[in-house]
C-alpha cells in the first residue's frame, strides 16, 4: 500500500442529495475528497471520487460499512477501494 | 483525476459481473525442522509449526480484500510433502499426521491443506509407500486434508508400479467415501512434472526447493475472458489471442499486487502468481464458454484442441508478461465438475474423454474432476494415469489426473460434490481390458530429448 488514497465509486439511479449524503458520511469520517467526477453511463449515475483518508491507521471496515450504508439508504451501490487496484492493473 | 473512469468501471466490472477473483491465497510452509521418531512428537511439532506460521493468514487476506475491493475466496496452506518428513516416525502408517493437518487447517480457519504427498516418480522409500497406503483412510477421516503423488517426470520417467497402486488406492478412496459420493478421490491427484510452488488444490506441496515460509497466489479469470472475446466484433483468431493476452495480463497485475501486499504483511516470501483460468460452476466463467465464443458450437468438437492450444498460450503471454514472478501452473484448467460448459458438453455428447485427454496436451494439468463407473476397474484408472503421464512426460509439462469411480454409479448419472466442486456427470470410459499392461510393472524410461519429431 503506497498512499492512503480511494477510489469511491457511486453507481446507481439519479436522484436528489446523493453527493450531499455520501460527502456527509465522508466528512464524518475525516475522508477528505481529492477529485471528484460524474458520468451518465447507460442511464445510470455514476460518481467516482478520489478520496484521502487522514491517518493510515483510519477504521476502513468502519467507514466501508457506513458508506454501503449510506448507499443502500439512497438506492446507489457504492463501492471503496484503495487505489493501488486500478493503477496495478491498468498502468505498467 | 490521475485514474481514467472507464478503466475504474472496468475493474468494478470484472469482480461484478464477470466472476473476477483472488482464486488462492495459499502459504507454503516448510516442515522439514519437524522430523521425530515419535509421531506424536512429530504431529505436535508440525501441529505448532503450522500454526504459528498461519496465524494470521485469515486475518491479513480479508483485510485485503476490503483494502482493495477484490474477493480472495480460499485461503489455503501447503506443506513439504509429508513423506519425506514423516520417513523417519514410527508408525504403522501416516493416518494420524493427516487428521493434525486437518484439525491445524480447522484451528487456522482456512479452506485446504495440501501437501499430504510423496515424489516417486523413480521409486519408492518406505515413507513413500507408507504415506500411499494410508491416503484412503487419511481422505475419508479428514476433510481439508489433500494429497497428491508425483509418478513420473520427464528425466526420470513413468513409475509404472506406482501408476498400478495408484488405480488401487484411488479405488479405495472412492470405496471409503462412498456415503459422500467418493469425494475423497477430489482431494486426490497423481501428477508428472508436480510443480513445487503451485498454489492450487488438490496438488499443491511446498516443494523441497522452496523457502521457509512464502505466499503464493492463484488468480483466476474465465469469465472475464470469456466477455473480453464475446465483445470483440467478428474478430480473426490473431485478434482474439491479443484480447486474451491484454486481459490476462490485467488480471496478472492486479494479483501480484495482491499477493505482495499478503507476503509483505505476514513477514513472509513472495512467491508465485498462478494466473490459471479455474472455471467456477457459475455461468459464464467457464473454460468452455471461451473457446464456444471462439465459434465451436459445443466444447469438444473438432477444433477444440486448437482454440485451447490458442487460449493457453496467450494465458501465458500476458501473464508472463504483467509479472516476473509468474509460476505454478499457469494455463487454462479444464475441471469438467466445476465448468458448466463443460458439463453441459458432456451431456450434449460432444465431450468425451477421449477429447479431454487430447486437450490436455496443450492446456494447464490434465484430466481434473472427471467422473466414470463406480465398478471401473483399478487398472483402467491406472491406464488413464499412464495415457495422461505420458503426455506430460513426453511433452515436458505438468499433466495430472484427478479421477473419480463414483460408487454405485453408471453412465449419464450426475454426482453432487457441492461448492467449488460442482457436479461431475459420470463419462463412459473403454471397455478393452488394459490389465496385463498394467500388471507388467517396471519403468518407462525416460525419454530421448532429441530428434523431435
Amino acid at each position: 500500500m503506497s498512499s492512503r488514497r480511494f477510489v469511491i465509486t457511486v453507481i446507481g439511479l439519479d436522484r436528489v442529495g446523493i453527493v450531499a449524503g455520501i460527502s456527509r458520511v465522508m466528512a464524518e469520517h475525516m475522508v477528505n475528497i481529492v477529485d471528484i467526477r460524474q458520468t451518465l453511463m447507460d442511464d445510470l449515475f455514476t460518481m467516482i471520487m478520489l478520496a484521502e483518508v487522514a491517518s493510515e491507521n483510519v477504521d476502513l471496515t468502519a467507514f466501508q460499512e457506513a458508506m454501503s450504508a449510506i448507499g443502500t439508504e439512497l438506492g446507489v451501490q457504492v463501492i471503496v477501494q484503495h487505489e493501488d487496484v486500478f493503477r496495478f492493473m491498468h498502468r505498467i | 483525476m490521475l485514474i481514467h473512469p472507464e478503466e475504474i468501471l472496468e475493474t468494478i466490472n470484472m469482480v461484478t459481473n464477470e466472476h473476477l477473483d483472488i482464486r488462492t491465497v495459499t502459504m507454503g510452509i516448510n516442515l522439514r525442522g519437524c522430523c521425530h521418531p515419535d509421531i506424536a512428537v512429530f504431529n505436535k511439532n508440525i501441529y505448532n509449526r503450522i500454526l504459528r506460521c498461519a496465524e494470521n493468514l485469515v486475518k491479513t487476506t480479508e483485510d485485503i480484500q476490503r483494502l482493495y475491493g477484490i474477493p480472495i475466496i480460499n485461503k489455503r496452506i501447503s506443506v513439504t510433502p509429508i513423506a519425506i518428513v514423516a520417513e523417519s516416525c514410527q508408525a504403522e502408517d501416516f493416518c494420524a499426521v493427516a487428521e493434525t493437518l486437518d484439525r491445524a487447517a480447522y484451528e487456522a480457519g482456512i479452506d485446504f491443506i495440501g501437501g499430504f504427498s510423496a515424489l516417486v516418480q523413480k521409486g519408492m522409500t518406505p515413507g513413500d509407500l507408507k504415506l500411499i497406503n494410508s491416503i484412503p483412510q487419511a481422505l475419508a477421516s479428514t476433510h481439508k486434508v489433500c494429497s497428491s503423488i508425483n509418478v513420473a517426470t520427464t528425466k526420470a520417467g513413468i513409475n509404472m508400479d506406482a501408476v498400478a497402486m495408484m488405480g488401487h488406492i484411488v479405488k479405495q478412496t472412492a470405496g471409503l467415501t462412498r456415503d459422500r459420493a467418493g469425494i475423497g478421490c477430489a482431494k486426490l491427484v497423481i501428477f508428472c512434472n508436480a510443480p513445487e510452488d503451485n498454489p492450487f488444490m488438490a496438488g499443491a506441496f511446498h516443494g523441497i526447493g522452496e523457502p521457509d515460509c512464502v505466499i503464493n497466489v492463484g488468480v483466476s479469470g474465465p469469465g472475464v475472458v470469456n466477455a473480453a472475446v464475446r465483445a470483440l466484433q467478428n474478430p480473426n483468431l490473431g485478434e482474439i489471442s491479443e484480447c486474451i493476452k491484454k486481459t490476462a495480463f490485467k488480471i496478472t497485475r492486479m494479483g501480484e499486487m495482491v499477493g505482495k501486499e499478503v507476503a509483505r504483511r505476514l513477514n513472509a516470501q513472495f512467491g508465485v502468481l498462478d494466473l490459471s483460468l479455474a472455471p467456477t460452476p457459475a455461468v459464464g466463467d467457464s473454460v468452455a464458454a471461451i473457446l464456444e465464443a471462439m465459434g465451436l458450437e459445443s466444447c469438444g468438437t473438432h477444433g477444440t484442441t486448437a482454440a485451447l492450444a490458442l487460449l493457453n498460450d496467450a494465458v501465458k503471454k500476458g501473464g508472463s508478461m504483467a509479472s516476473s514472478s509468474v509460476g505454478g501452473l499457469s494455463g487454462a484448467f479444464i475441471p469438467v465438475s466445476e465448468d458448466e460448459g463443460m458439463i453441459r458438453a458432456v451431456q450434449r455428447g460432444s465431450l468425451t474423454l477421449d477429447k479431454l485427454e487430447a486437450m490436455t496436451c496443450v492446456c494447464s494439468v490434465g484430466l481434473d474432476m472427471i467422473a466414470v463407473p463406480g465398478d471401473t476397474p483399478a487398472s483402467t484408472i491406472s491406464a488413464i494415469i499412464a495415457d495422461e503421464m505420458a503426455i506430460g512426460m513426453i511433452n515436458k509439462k505438468t499433466t495430472a489426473v484427478r479421477i473419480i469411480p463414483a460408487p454405485g454409479t453408471k453412465v449419464g448419472d450426475m454426482v453432487e460434490f457441492g461448492g467449488l466442486l460442482g457436479t461431475a456427470p459420470v463419462m463412459p470410459v473403454h471397455n478393452f481390458s488394459s490389465e496385463v499392461f498394467i500388471s507388467r510393472g517396471g519403468r518407462i524410461p525416460a525419454p530421448i530429448q532429441s530428434l523431435t519429431n
